[in-house]
């Protein structure tokens, strides 16, 4: 039954069709006793739709089908961390308690949630070795642009005026954004043929003007940093700070700590590794963690714990006066700080171990399944995705890109394409760890039988997708002439 | 899509896609995959069909106003598709004598008609030498070859 479709809930409206009946007002309509001024009175009826009980249910249900979500099907799109979002999350988000705090509320009479906060940026920073974490910011990009903040305050405290800062070129798009946006230069550097970032590389532009390295590790290709000691030695001898994007933390909980490492700073995306939902633009969390050295730099309201006489309190303290400031109100997206709290708590430290594990063996074997199908530039284990590339299909005529759209017709989210950018056709495959094998044997057969029809049938795969509600949409057209209105 | 290459003599196609990518053998190429074709003092640059046919439907082309200087080996402007964007860089030094208005309103030109009717802008040149430091045909055909 397709009656419905496309169609919104104002299109399905009845007059006279009532799904709820409300209680009759306790004001009269003619009581001028609220001095509301005339201005903001309403003259017409308000336009909602009316539309009975069921009918409401199953326009938003189907809705809920017609878009691609973990909660349907895989969605392995690397560098995103999809994983499933346990539904206990929600639950605890949802505690009376929780929904209906008013961010004003004094500390007194808001313990549990202080409490709550207090102790997820104790176990963030037990989880990544730093010293100290906040919880404002709201997005990776957000997180981001926070450490590099916290960078230069850290080198103008010293009176020292660095300007650049040292990325990948296998990096995340947002870190050069971030570093042009937060006032300093960005200086890429190639990867090695493994890969990896090159110490010799890194030593030809690092110096006095370095204010921070920019690092992913595991890095976007899947791939742990072998020489990251190496290099985070390198950095501090110069003076300057190493950040870490937390991105792909997932590969790494319960196995290494970018503290221990040697990172200064950075950034989690809670939404990513601590299974927040995310994807249509957030909300999201990106807590920043630190070193002792940069601790003051830290923005947003701190919370302190303290214990007079048995008596345990928490209160929000004002950021030091070296802070970079607020970067968002109160303390960010409470809600998404709940539920990674509960995530946390629910698997406890071996679960989460078992977390980065599991994602990183469902990375591999993925990787072994469709490896004699598709290139894979950087061979070898990798942490929990791998890249692998399109250009042998290339030859035949179909791109990554298109690969992608063949995969909706097997009712699966396709990888993310076309990045990093240094692997030509790129597809970049995170399965994390809640997909079973199941699943993933699944999603390979569908990859394998995808690279047979570039061989017999491409013009079939460039037509894809067939069997998605909106088909193949005539993306140079849409950009050419955009029309918004 | 309909593609209006001026084939003929004087033209290779190497075999890097079906259907092959086009170089002509009358043109001077960088490694950015820009084309020059020289006319006395003046040179006409374009981008190569191997540069159309990666990046794939073109969406907006930034050009400079005429009279603007450019340098050898400086971006000159910009090129957009879908999911790209990507800096066009000048072959040789010199002033934009004459711009290529139609691609600001028709950019799927440089799709369909890379080294005739999407040709981009012409530079009078300051050092005619300079073109002595591009690819020949041949040596653009293998450098793509090898890609």
């Amino acid at each position: 039954m397709d009656l419905k479709l496309g169609k919104t809930i104002f299109d399905i409206s009845h007059e006279n069709t009532i799904g709820v009946m409300p209680p009759a007002p306790g004001v009269a309509a003619s009581d001028k006793s609220w001095q509301i001024p005339a201005e903001f009175l309403r003259e017409s009826a308000i336009d909602w739709p009316e539309v009975s009980e069921p009918e409401v249910v199953r326009h938003y249900i189907q809705l809920s089908t017609l878009n691609h979500h973990i909660d349907k099907d895989t969605y392995p799109l690397g560098s995103c961390t999809m994983k499933y979002n346990p539904k206990i999350n929600d639950r605890a988000a949802s505690l009376p308690g929780f929904v209906g705090l008013h961010p004003e509320t004094p500390d007194a009479d808001c313990q549990g949630a202080l409490q709550l906060m207090w102790e997820l940026a104790q176990d963030l920073a037990e989880i990544t070795g730093m010293d100290d974490v906040r919880l404002q910011p709201s997005a990776g990009a957000q997180g981001e642009m926070v450490g590099l903040l916290i960078a230069r305050a850290y080198h103008r405290q010293r009176g020292e005026n660095r300007r650049t800062v040292i990325i990948p070129d296998s990096s995340h798009g947002t870190n050069p954004a971030s570093v042009t946006l937060s006032g300093f230069e960005p200086v890429p550097i190639k990867s090695n043929a493994d890969g990896l970032v090159d110490p010799d590389v890194l030593a030809s532009v690092l110096n006095e003007t370095t204010a921070c390295i920019m690092l992913t590790n595991p890095n976007t290709l899947g791939l742990f940093e072998r020489e990251i000691k190496r290099i985070v030695d390198m950095a501090h001898a110069k003076g300057a700070l190493v950040y870490n994007d937390g991105a792909n933390t997932n590969a790494l909980l319960g196995l290494a700590r970018a503290g221990d490492m040697g990172f200064d700073v950075l950034h989690l995306n809670l939404h990513k590794t601590f299974s927040t939902p995310h994807g249509g633009g957030g909300p999201g969390a990106a807590a920043v963690g630190v070193k002792k050295h940069l601790i003051p730099f830290l923005p947003g309201p701190a919370i302190v714990r303290s214990e007079t006489n048995g008596i345990v309190q928490f209160k929000r303290q004002s950021p030091d006066p070296l802070s970079i400031g607020s970067v968002h109100t109160f303390f960010g997206n409470f809600g998404v700080l709940v539920r990674a709290y509960t995530y946390i708590r629910s698997l406890g430290a071996p679960g989460l171990k078992r977390v980065a594990e599991d994602s990183i063996l469902n990375a591999n074997y993925l990787r072994t399944l469709i490896k004699d199908a598709y290139d894979i530039p950087h061979a070898g284990p990798c942490m929990h995705e791998f890249v692998a590339s399109a250009s042998r299909q290339k030859k035949n005529g179909v791109r990554g890109g298109q690969i992608a759209k063949r995969l909706l017709d097997f009712g699966v989210h396709p990888p993310t394409v076309y990045f990093p950018l240094i692997v030509p056709e790129a597809l970049m495959i995170e399965p994390t760890e809640t997909e079973s094998k199941e699943r993933i044997d699944a999603y390979a057969a569908a990859l394998l039988a995808i690279a047979k029809e570039v061989e017999t049938n491409p013009d079939f795969v460039n037509a894809a997708p067939h069997t998605t509600r909106v088909r193949k949409i005539d993306e140079a057209r849409a950009a050419r002439d955009l029309d918004v209105g | 899509m309909q593609r209006r290459l001026h084939l003929g003599s004087g033209v290779t196609i190497l075999p890097v896609y079906p259907g092959g990518t086009v170089i002509k053998d009358n043109l001077l190429y960088t490694k950015e995959h820009e084309w020059l074709s020289m006319d006395g003092q003046d040179a006409t640059v374009g981008v190569t069909d191997f540069a159309q046919n990666e990046l794939g439907d073109i969406v907006f082309v930034e050009l400079p106003a005429k009279g603007t200087k450019v340098v050898a080996g400086a971006p000159f402007g910009t090129i957009e598709a879908v999911k790209t964007v990507a800096e066009l860089y000048a072959p040789v030094s010199g002033e934009i004598v004459a711009v290529n208005q139609k691609l600001l309103e028709e950019a799927i030109l440089v799709n369909s008609d890379c080294y005739g009717a999407g040709w981009m802008i012409k530079i009078r040149m300051s050092d005619p030498e300079e073109a002595k430091k591009l690819l020949s045909a041949a040596e653009y055909g293998e450098m793509i070859a090898s890609h």
